[in-house]
């Protein structure tokens, strides 16, 4: 299967009188996307459309989910499948990208456990989202929706906007084109008969209501251990469906871009051969770790893989289905790196894991969650900053009398992303 | 620049004053340096002076915590210096809880920069290696010239105030503490890159080394109750009034072993705890309610159990190391298994 990757790219949002692309400029029609947005979900009562620029004052929460723009150029399917395109196979043709801009969604939603965006100031440097040329939508939702329905709609009208703003790149040239190609399992011996060959098993959050993933629209609590392509990755076959902590969970943003996909085609046919993803879900059964686990270590050994690199989402309870994972996988024979991140308390005492085993003697950190950060008042919110008084990560104590936040790095969006997005790690001292 | 001015601590045997016989003189301050001071002194060249040193017998520091701390923090109020060296204290164990103790507080009460030097088995390892920079040495006094050699460029780095890098470009023990930093690729690169290394068998180094939990085995149950010798273990402190063995009451250095014959409840006359970590006032009204003496001399005498053995041992958890608690448990093992002991009841608190 092989994908081109076309890429646009953006360094600056406008609204304007059509939602177009030009000089690098995103112009948004903001009435048109409001409109576009409540005539395809009647659960929404209206919708705010705001501009948020790198540097800028603004601090953005509760935020819900992040999402990149694209486009697919030349295929009866689209992105996003499943969810809010029809349920076809992506991952192959062309598809268009508007690098540099994201669709951030907040509102008051459902839980009390979204995160924080700064634009500027100390904040930004764990955020990689306050890179971006944001168009924020503030969502309200209609009385007495049950909790669930909430979070649907929301979840998949963020979904449709991105699509929305991408359209306009459809007919445009891109900056650049990158090709991303698996091969079938017999050509790809074939062609690299020396290189080690490596798969990413990428496991899913599937604990519950904004604890949830999907893939092709699947709920991943539902799926036993599958392969997919990469590429099929990248046309947003994995969507998010959670923001709790919002520090380690993925946003579909995360999904579009996932690195370990990214950094390990950057070595493919060089000094790996990358086979492909195995996903599999962290669900809160012990029947459900036990099983899932099995079948990811059967999968690896039937690929016979040469190395794997897993990746959790989550913590806590979650560990135990990465330490299930990395032990099962490591007893074949198949040397792993696992990717987590820490919670050993705002001291960075305590234990960092709730799980442990001498196999997973290679471990790639995002860092202590539980690390505290002091967050300068900046001029505009757009959302609501009284959430920081019951997100995870915040506390009755964390609005301070000048304004500004005192939080767990656990607050603050996709701060320590265990996909491995960002630089941040963390060292025993 | 002038010089740093240096206190040094040390105790009556380094001090040249004596040995096990001498351990519980109080604390003196002589002027310069004295004992190990010598090739301290020498490893500071210029940059630095011991200007006076504090000598202080372990026992008097240990069974006199509060108040040997008290008049050592005076001394060193009175020197004012720039830095605080303890120790080294190689594998004594009561000089290293000694030497670790006063330099935290120093570091802690006194704001003064506070290090000291010891071997990884000692218990102020355990203790205060999350307070204060502690060097490894080898266990015995043979390895002072390295010793001098890790803790002086430390030292010196703490007294200038420069900032510190990990524990093992630093060359301390690791306390423990994980601290967030920004690295130079990302994690997914990174974890790339290590998963290349481990498959052609490189050295490769994991960001997080798993803890690893110590598991015990459970022994196979007993398969006739009513003929076993069952003993009392604890470290829950309980002792004969009057502590006769002097258990400390945090990080004990010992346990004790006391006999059991005569008695068919324990009171406040006969037995006490020693302990330092919780309220002592309900276990010393009835120390049955941490060692159940009573409880099994009641299920001896209606043939409920073979017997109690005559002797129970017994320490205090509070603070105490876990190397020093697995040696006192293989030796209490040992002692129970010649004795023809079936199974043991082990309390806390």
């Amino acid at each position: 299967m092989r994908l081109e990757l076309g890429v646009i790219h953006i360094c600056d949002v406008q609204f304007g009188s059509t939602t177009s692309v030009k000089d690098g400029v995103l112009y948004v029609d903001a009435d048109a996307l409001a409109a576009h947005l409540k005539e395809h979900e009647e659960r929404l009562v209206d919708v705010k459309v705001h501009l948020a620029r790198p540097g800028e004052s603004v601090r953005i929460t509760p935020v819900k989910d992040v999402i990149e723009p694209r486009v697919k150029v030349d295929t009866e399917a689209q992105i996003f499948p499943g969810t809010v395109s029809k349920v076809l196979p992506v991952g192959s043709g062309r598809t268009h990208v508007l690098r540099g801009a994201a669709v951030v969604t907040t509102g008051k939603i459902v839980g009390f456990q979204e995160g924080i965006v700064d634009m500027c100031g100390p904040g930004a440097d764990y955020t990689p989202f306050s890179q971006l040329n944001n168009v924020v939508l503030e969502f309200t939702l209609q009385d007495g929706l049950a909790a669930h329905d909430k979070e649907e709609a929301l979840r998949f009208s963020g979904l449709r906007a991105a699509k929305f703003l991408a359209e306009p790149a459809k007919e445009m040239e891109p900056d650049e084109i990158t090709a991303f190609e698996t091969l079938s399992l017999i050509e790809g011996v074939k062609a690299y008969p020396d290189l080690p060959r490596v798969a990413y098993l990428q496991m899913l959050q599937s604990q519950g209501l904004l604890h949830d993933t999907y893939v092709y629209g699947v709920d991943a609590k539902q799926i036993l251990p599958t392969l997919i392509h990469p590429t099929e990755i990248m046309d947003g076959a994995i969507i998010s469906g959670n923001c709790v902590s919002a520090c380690d969970k993925n946003t579909t943003y995360h999904h579009q871009n996932n690195p370990v996909v990214e950094d390990l085609f950057a070595k493919h046919g060089k000094e790996l051969n990358f086979v492909g993803v195995i996903i599999t879900n962290e669900n809160v059964f012990l029947d459900d770790k036990i099983r899932s686990s099995d079948w990811s270590a059967k999968l690896a050994q039937y690929l016979s893989l040469d190395g794997i690199i897993i990746s959790q989402e989550g913590f806590g309870n979650p560990d135990t289905d990465l330490i299930l994972n990395c032990k099962k996988i490591e007893a074949l024979g198949i040397p792993t790196v696992i990717i987590t991140d820490e919670y050993a308390g705002t001291d960075g005492a305590s234990q960092s894991l709730a799980d442990a085993d001498p196999a997973a003697n290679a471990v790639v950190t995002g860092g202590n969650a539980n690390e505290m950060v002091v967050l300068p008042k900046l001029d505009r919110v757009i959302g609501d900053v009284d959430v920081v008084h019951v997100i995870a990560g915040g506390s009755d104590k964390a609005i301070k009398e000048d304004g500004s936040l005192e939080v767990e790095l656990q607050a603050i969006t996709g701060a320590t992303n265990e996909l491995g997005f960002n630089k941040l790690s963390a060292k025993g001292y | 620049m002038s010089k740093i001015r240096v206190l040094h601590y040390i105790n009556q045997f380094f001090g040249g004053i004596g040995g096990e016989e001498k351990a519980d003189i109080a604390p003196s301050l002589r002027e310069g340096k004295v004992g190990p001071g010598m090739a301290i002194q020498g490893a500071f060249r210029n940059e630095a002076e011991i200007v006076a040193t504090i000598i202080c017998g372990d026992s008097y520091f240990n069974e006199n915590l509060e108040k040997a701390q008290e008049e050592i923090l005076q001394m060193v109020r009175e020197i004012s210096p720039d830095l605080f060296i303890a120790g080294p204290a190689f594998n004594a164990g009561r000089y290293g809880v000694a030497c670790a103790t006063i330099a935290a507080a120093v570091k802690e009460e006194l704001g003064i920069p506070a290090i000291t030097a010891m071997y990884e088995e000692n218990p102020g390892v355990d203790l205060f290696r999350k307070q204060l920079e502690i060097v490894p040495t080898t266990n015995s006094a043979a390895g002072m010239r390295n010793a001098v050699k890790g803790l002086v460029p430390l030292a010196l780095k703490l007294a200038r105030g420069e900032e510190l890098l990990g524990p093992e470009e630093e060359g301390y023990f690791p306390k423990g503490i994980r601290v967030n930093y920004f690295a130079e690729k990302r994690g997914s690169e990174r974890a790339v890159d290590m998963l290349l290394k481990k498959i052609k068998g490189e050295e490769f180094k994991t960001e997080f080394p798993m803890p690893v939990f110590d598991r015990v085995d459970p022994a196979a149950p007993l398969t006739d109750l009513k003929s076993a010798t069952i003993a009392l273990v604890t470290s829950g402190g309980i002792v004969p009034k009057g502590n006769p063995d002097r258990i400390e009451a945090s990080n004990a250095s010992k346990y004790g072993a006391y006999s059991l014959e005569g008695f068919v409840d324990l009171t406040e006359d006969t037995h006490e705890t020693a302990h330092g970590g919780y309220d002592p006032v309900y276990a010393n009204r009835d120390a049955d309610r941490v060692l159940p003496v009573d409880v099994l001399r009641k299920m001896e005498a209606n043939g409920e159990i073979g017997k109690l053995h005559e002797m129970f041992y017994t320490t205090v958890g509070n603070g105490t190391a876990v190397a020093s608690a697995k040696a006192y448990a293989a030796d209490i093992g040992q002692k129970l298994l010649a004795a023809g002991v079936d199974a043991v009841i082990l309390t806390s608190t």
